[in-house]
């Protein structure tokens, strides 16, 4: 009985010091990120850290922005339930951007400086990004920025989560020169984006055959699209590629279809339509045609599975997921692992500690490129299905982002 | 480029028409009452947005029928929120150009948020019945069944103003107050009924043209918005208050700015006609008709 009651002793014992070497263990990790985190003032508690989410919820851009922020909660939500980020919980400072560059700016500048969060996932137009880089910049904060853009950027705190042009635009108009489609018109709103790509086009169509034979451009919220199309018409081309933005989509795809020019003719491929545009459309409008992304919410992998079902758990049965959503969504846990793997929340510590780290995204693997804090992503050409959803129609290996085009000889000079 | 010349001028037809569809609501209000309504492309967005929810509700049971339906109820809904704007904002703005023109503007921004609200951001989109799509090819030019009934509809509706301007007792003592109206109310008509049942008009008007544009183009909160310029442009041009005004001024901005986007592009032919809009203007303030008016201002 005796022996008996000394190994029970013993077994408290162990327990207890057990119990107190993990609360030093944590003890250290917290103390340990203080010191290495220049964000950690006294306001933040040490159990928790703080990001801002950073996105317009009011506002003309509100309906983008707002599924992107609610991917970026799922994203954080999914990892507080699972220990949250080196033992701390992950706190939200939510700011709205307003759809105003400047009021972006203003709210980023109030983020860092006086909610001292360790970073922050923002941002849709590159207008607001723009806005927002020289607050980053001079503030040393990290912005994790989620959409396809024009490229001809690489600020060492930004993380750009979507794609590059040689990710989106560079294989679209080879997949339709490997179809012998060659004779090109270029449909596009009258802004910057849509001038940027088609520079890039008609280089790369220039160097490998193809022909631009038409180029068009209409005001945002531009309605009739008959004279276009008239030139379109005359001009025969083989396919089309369109870089229309918002209304002006349905007003085209509409109208395409009314003057009988049938996706079999003449195929469009477009950079702004994605599984959440195409229902204000109409299916039956824009079914045939291709578009360009690096995910679609048809994705099949183990990771997007998961993902979509959480999605429309959290937020209902009848929202999409699409590849700004997506892109968000990876670009919470890619910030998790360089935190990790840096150990600290300090920015410069992140940024370095994220170089060549990966993440089985939705869309596949995706690897921060250490060059230019872009992502190595795997371009997908979809095709439009009458059921609204875009289905991969080809897909290449993951890419290496190439910002300023610089591996490309027929790009020479577009970056100035 | 090959363009026929007949498919440009068909194409301007039916920009004119278009145009004329969203402009005759505003030319009625604006002559008559001098309002400077800023939400008439809300009444547009009503009207289309009355088409979705007619087509959510009826297409499954009656078919393409649905659209005629949907014709006839953008218009008494829209004419119904004229009717509740006119009493509760415009009634107390008469005379006051500039606060109307305030007014109204803060009123489109609730409407578009109210849309936004009850519909959500994103675009809808309306079936267009099947027997509107496709066209025919005529020398040279794809004329599409969608434009031509579009054409056909501002043609009815043109002549149901006209009647009722111009055939009813209604329309006399309309007239009569644009005229002259401190004459007409000594003569015992009741100008304020007039004022509510000319702005229902006007407003159920752009809800015909809000229903008819779902063929063309996007179903959205902002819809409005994308017409809203055009159509002052069409009436200030063709001079307020007359039906044959905003005809005029329809046609010469449709025909030009196809002509003129035929030529030279989107971009440049839409500052284009503006530039030229605006000196016309410079010659003749008051635009192509001019009514005569009796009041001593």
């Amino acid at each position: 009985m005796g022996f008996m009651n000394w190994v029970k002793h013993w077994k408290t014992l162990v327990g207890v010091s057990v119990v107190s070497a993990a609360l030093l263990v944590s003890g250290c990790g917290g103390s340990g990120s203080a010191v290495g985190g220049s964000s950690s003032g006294g306001a933040a508690k040490s159990d928790t850290v703080k990001v801002g989410l950073l996105h317009s919820l009011s506002g003309t851009m509100a309906i983008s922005e707002t599924s992107v922020r609610d991917a970026e909660k799922l994203a954080i939500d999914e990892i507080n339930a699972a220990g949250g980020v080196m033992g701390k919980k992950i706190e939200i400072v939510e700011e709205d951007g307003a759809s105003d560059p400047q009021i972006f700016a203003e709210k980023a500048k109030k983020l860092l400086s006086s909610d001292k969060v360790a970073t922050i996932f923002g941002c849709w137009t590159s207008a607001s990004r723009k806005a927002v880089l020289p607050v980053v910049e001079q503030q040393n904060g990290l912005l994790w920025y989620p959409t396809q853009y024009e490229g001809m950027e690489a600020s060492k705190n930004i993380m750009y989560m979507g794609s590059a042009p040689n990710q989106q635009i560079v294989p679209a108009v080879e997949f339709f020169l490997k179809q012998g489609k060659k004779k090109i018109f270029l449909v596009g709103s009258d802004y910057v984006f849509p001038q940027t790509a088609n520079r890039i086009i008609k280089a790369q169509l220039a160097a490998q055959g193809g022909e631009c034979v038409g180029e068009e451009y209409t005001p945002m919220g531009y309605t009739d699209y008959a004279t276009i199309i008239s030139k379109i018409k005359a001009a025969k081309p083989d396919a089309i590629i369109n870089t229309l933005n918002g209304d002006s989509n349905v007003a085209f795809f509409k109208q395409l279809k009314d003057a009988g020019i049938s996706a079999a003719d003449m195929p469009v491929m477009s950079f702004s339509i994605a599984e959440e545009e195409i229902k204000g459309i109409g299916a039956q409008n824009v079914a045939g045609h291709y578009v360009s992304w690096n995910y679609y919410q048809t994705t099949k992998t183990p990771a997007n599975e998961k993902f979509v079902a959480a999605y429309k758990k959290a937020y209902g049965a009848d929202r999409v997921t699409d590849d700004p959503i997506e892109a968000a969504y990876d670009a919470v846990y890619l910030w998790k692992a360089a935190v990790e793997k840096a150990k600290s929340f300090d920015v410069a510590e992140v940024t370095k500690a994220a170089k060549g780290l990966t993440f089985d995204a939705p869309e596949g693997q995706v690897k921060i490129d250490g060059d230019n804090q872009h992502l190595f992503k795997t371009v997908r050409i979809g095709i439009v299905k009458d059921d609204g959803l875009i289905y991969e129609v080809e897909a290449t290996e993951p890419v290496k982002p190439d910002p300023y085009l610089k591996t490309y000889d027929w790009a020479k000079g577009l970056g100035e | 480029m090959d363009v026929s010349l007949f498919a440009v001028a068909f194409n301007g037809v039916s920009l004119a028409s278009i145009l004329l569809l969203a402009a005759v609501g505003l030319s009625v209000t604006f002559g008559l009452m001098g309002i400077i309504n800023m939400a008439h492309g809300e009444f547009i967005m009503i009207g289309a947005y009355t088409a979705y929810v007619v087509q959510g509700l009826l297409l499954k049971s009656i078919g393409d029928v649905y659209y005629f339906v949907a014709l006839i109820a953008s218009f008494f809904v829209a004419a119904a929120f004229g009717l509740v704007l006119e009493q509760l904002v415009i009634k107390r703005l008469y005379g006051r150009e500039t606060d109307s023109l305030l007014a109204t503007w803060g009123v489109s921004l609730v409407m578009q948020q109210l849309a936004r609200s009850i519909f959500g951001a994103p675009n809808v989109n309306v079936v267009a019945p099947s027997f509107l799509n496709g066209g025919i090819t005529l020398l040279g030019a794809t004329i599409s069944f969608k434009r031509l009934f579009i054409i056909a509809l501002v043609g009815v509706t043109l002549f149901f103003v006209w009647a009722l301007f111009y055939r009813t007792r209604y329309g006399r003592r309309m007239r009569a107050c644009i005229q002259n109206r401190e004459m007409a109310q000594c003569l015992g008509i009741r100008s304020d009924r007039i004022d509510s049942t000319t702005f229902a008009l006007g407003s159920g008007l752009a809800g015909i043209a809000g229903c008819a544009l779902t063929l063309l183009g996007s179903i959205g909160p902002s819809l409005g918005q994308n017409y809203i310029v055009d159509t002052f442009m069409v009436v200030v041009l063709g001079g307020v208050g007359k039906i044959i005004g905003a005809v005029a001024g329809a046609f010469i901005i449709g025909l030009s700015s196809t002509g003129l986007e035929f030529l030279t592009t989107a971009s440049i032919a839409k500052a284009a006609v503006l530039f030229l809009v605006i000196l016309f203007l410079q010659k003749k303030p008051q635009g192509l008709f001019v009514i005569r008016s009796r009041s001593l201002d």
